[in-house]
């Protein structure tokens, strides 16, 4: 193997693992934030336990996100520094932002609750969560913004550099307001911390499910139960929609990948969508198309039946992105994202009667679902990252083009290897925590405390 | 445009100097740890010293990452890319210091808890040693020409990247002792106070050999000669470290602490101005030096960061100064074992 090979498999093992915790802390912080206001609004000591409970769980996930987060930072330059030579003048301003004014505020008001109990008010306490669930809101936003200017690089004007010994050209900043208010940064924004909110609520839900099929702290656990479904089904209903949306602007900027994820070889008009597709790459065709819905991925893609889908076979060979890969990620998760909004749907209205602990089945999905919403979100990845390929900056530089030159197969190759041991025993070590005390539940955890 | 080059250059160089004046006395701490605190509960007062602020000043890393690619994207791409193996064992022990706090309270099984006591140590310590290398191989100058980067993680640990190693695990490990005597209480405090008495004799050793080295190794002081008034600078890190040991002696421990935040800032100021107008000199061939006229944004960029930078900045210091209000007091063993949330 080669050192773009290896240094794509590391990004990829490296992002796919520090998104293992994101989405949880992106949208544990909006419920944790709500929990505490209503103990702030209501003295029911019900919500200070809750705080306290998902409070302990989120923290675990909390710091595994921040340190996985470093390495992503460190790798741009590590192993991708053809990449920020040639986009750093674009792409280093947001992730500058980022550190800026939202880790910042993130870092420092979760120091601020995880010790200042007893030293600020009750009031402080609950908006520093709330600082810390927007800080790190506003953190996606930045990094996402990023994203988007790779899946669709505006604002951007190729420089030539002259008399320079280390740099013959780069795209440049030409329009700032045009990076910032980028749709396909947007969108990425809204679907991606939308579907966090959906790993949030499934988490809670499941736990809550787990707690209430053995009957421990009923009360507790309805409740959390009750404001995860509610916070699930509206966000499952937005990651749909803004999904849709970006489906829509990917049509626009991204005809490769819309092709790919369609599997759409010829280019047609009104090109429908069949419920079984079997994509054969090797001979540039489908090996399988059946129950076809017509005119559906024009219609859903242009928002016209008859709008006409430019297909893979008429681009050129070298610029279309890994077709099976793409395809099969973009299925399994929109068919994930449908089931999902079922049970959540489902979780919601029996949330509002009394007797949940009755609804058995409902509580053994709920507690069998909770990996469906992270898997969501890997595949959701892959659609948009190899999806881009064989394009690092769609239509600007190719990932080929992108790697370091100073490093060799060797360093990449060990620290590919250190990687996968590190974050493979950090991955036991969180799991194996997560569970301890998200089965220990909050009795345990209080009177432990007191003795 | 030079000015905002200029302008960026000092912001680099503060943005680090900071960096290491915050963490710089977690990472102390961290070395620290296992000598200082006797038992579990000392150890546990420790992490609570540094517990609400350590992550915060950890972003100043991050920010000085972030700002390096930002304003000077070459230098951040090929430094990044030229010390590849240095800098992942540099990441590898941010990582593990930055779950150790977290982790190492959430099980009262005692090998546990050694595991995680030991990987504070190894984590702290890698971390200073490896960002004083790190930052001396930059004084020196890099081996760059025009075919490239011609060096190894070995050649990073030439003499004088080891002795600026050594000079930020001291530096970093007085400052540490020094926080510890402010923020605990009884025998705990009497330890750290006592340590910090012991670290500064062999830190001004360590100091003086790296002025000395400097002088030789690198080119840091052609900078000065040719403006001597940037003397001002190691003078006042000089009388930052004379201050350390006249308020120890007097007992005053806050002010003591305060002129070790001194020496390390202009420690940092006074290799950086010796580096400029380089980010990273070459030291074979200065045509392949990176500096901030060959390796920075553009002018559109810069002047963008510039208000972001001199808009939010000011904020984020001013909401670290009122946290650092909120946790003044000195933690007590009596006060982590009667609060249910302490770590």
């Amino acid at each position: 193997m080669d050192v773009l090979t290896l240094s794509r498999l590391q990004f990829a093992i490296t992002s796919a693992f520090h998104f293992i915790f994101v989405p949880l802390t992106l949208g544990l912080s909006i419920l944790i934030a709500y929990m505490e206001w209503q103990y702030v609004r209501t003295n029911d000591e019900m919500w200070l336990r809750m705080t306290k409970f998902w409070g302990k769980l989120f923290l675990i996930n909390f710091a595994l996100g921040i340190v996985t987060g470093i390495t992503m930072e460190f790798q741009f330059g590590m192993n991708w520094a053809e990449y920020s030579k040639y986009v750093g003048d674009i792409f280093g301003a947001p992730l500058a932002v980022e550190a800026t004014v939202a880790f910042f505020l993130e870092s420092v008001f979760i120091g601020v609750w995880i010790f200042g109990w007893n030293k600020i008010s009750k009031r402080m306490h609950a908006w520093s969560f709330t600082i810390v669930a927007f800080a790190t809101n506003l953190s996606a936003l930045w990094i996402l913004l990023a994203n988007g200017w790779m899946q669709n690089p505006v604002g951007a004007r190729l420089t030539q550099i002259v008399n320079n010994p280390l740099i013959s050209q780069r795209a440049e900043m030409a329009d700032f307001l045009a990076v910032l208010t980028n749709p396909s940064g947007w969108l990425k924004f809204f679907h991606t911390t939308l579907s966090g909110y959906v790993v949030a609520a499934f988490f809670v839900m499941g736990i809550s499910a787990w707690h209430i099929l053995r009957n421990n702290e009923l009360r507790f656990f309805k409740l959390s139960f009750k404001a995860a479904a509610v916070f699930g089904l509206s966000a499952c209903l937005l990651v749909i929609l803004t999904g849709d949306f970006h489906g829509v602007n990917i049509a626009k900027t991204q005809p490769t990948k819309l092709a790919a994820l369609e599997a759409i070889w010829d280019t047609q008009k009104g090109a429908g969508i069949s419920l079984i597709t079997i994509p054969d790459e090797a001979n540039r065709r489908n090996a399988v198309e059946i129950l076809t819905i017509p005119k559906l991925a024009s219609l859903l893609s242009y928002r016209d039946p008859n709008a006409v889908i430019k297909g893979l076979n008429d681009f050129p060979k070298d610029e279309i992105p890994p077709v099976s890969a793409t395809f099969y990620s973009f299925r399994i998760m929109s068919v994930l994202g449908i089931v999902m909004f079922f049970i959540a749907a489902f979780a919601t209205y029996v949330s509002r009667k009394e007797n949940i602990e009755d609804y058995k089945g409902l509580l053994k999905v709920a507690v069998w679902s909770i990996p469906l919403p992270y898997l969501a979100g890997q595949l959701g990845w892959i659609v948009a990252e190899v999806g881009r390929q064989p394009w690092i900056v769609y239509g600007m530089l190719k990932t080929k083009d992108a790697v370091s030159r100073s490093v060799d197969v060797t360093q990449v190759f060990i620290s590919l290897i250190c990687f996968t041991l590190l974050y493979g025993s950090l991955g036991v070590v969180d799991i194996y925590l997560l569970s301890k005390y998200g089965k220990q539940g909050p009795t345990e955890l209080f009177v432990k405390k007191e003795a | 445009m030079e000015y905002l080059q200029i302008v960026w250059f000092a912001l680099w160089g503060l943005l680090w100097a900071v960096y290491f004046m915050l963490d710089g006395f977690v990472l102390g701490t961290g070395i620290l740890y296992n000598f200082i605190g006797k038992d579990d509960n000392e150890k546990r007062v420790i992490i609570n010293t540094v517990g609400p602020v350590w992550n915060g000043n950890e972003v100043w890393l991050i920010t000085a990452g972030g700002a390096t690619f930002a304003a000077f994207p070459t230098t951040y791409a090929l430094m990044f890319s030229y010390l590849y193996t240095a800098l992942l064992l540099l990441l590898f022990a941010l990582i593990i210091r930055g779950v150790c706090f977290e982790f190492r309270g959430k099980s009262d099984n005692p090998r546990w808890k050694s595991v995680w006591d030991k990987a504070i140590l190894v984590s702290s310590f890698l971390i200073a040693l490896l960002f004083g290398v790190a930052f001396g191989n930059i004084f020196r100058g890099l081996p760059m020409d025009a075919g490239g980067y011609h060096g190894s993680l070995f050649t990073l640990l030439n003499p004088y990247g080891l002795v600026t190693g050594i000079l930020f695990v001291c530096l970093f490990t007085m400052h540490g002792a020094l926080y510890l005597s402010l923020k605990t209480t009884d025998d705990l405090r009497e330890r750290a106070r006592a340590t910090a008495g012991t670290i500064w004799g062999i830190l001004l050793t360590v100091a003086v050999m790296f002025l000395v080295y400097t002088y030789f190794a690198t080119k840091l002081f052609d900078n000065y000669i040719s403006s001597p008034v940037l003397f001002v600078l190691p003078l006042i890190a000089v009388a930052g470290l004379v201050g350390i040991k006249v308020f120890y002696a007097k007992g005053y421990l806050f002010r003591s602490f305060i002129s070790s935040c001194v020496t390390i800032l202009f420690v940092c100021f006074t290799g950086i101005a010796g580096l400029f107008p380089n980010l990273i000199p070459s030291n074979l061939d200065t045509n392949y030096s990176m500096t901030i006229y060959n390796s920075s944004s553009s002018f559109l960029t810069l002047s963008i960061m510039t208000v972001v930078a001199l808009t939010f900045v000011p904020i984020v210091i001013a909401y670290k100064i009122w946290v650092y209000r909120v946790f003044r007091e000195p933690v007590t063993v009596k006060e982590i074992l009667t609060d249910t949330e302490a770590y």
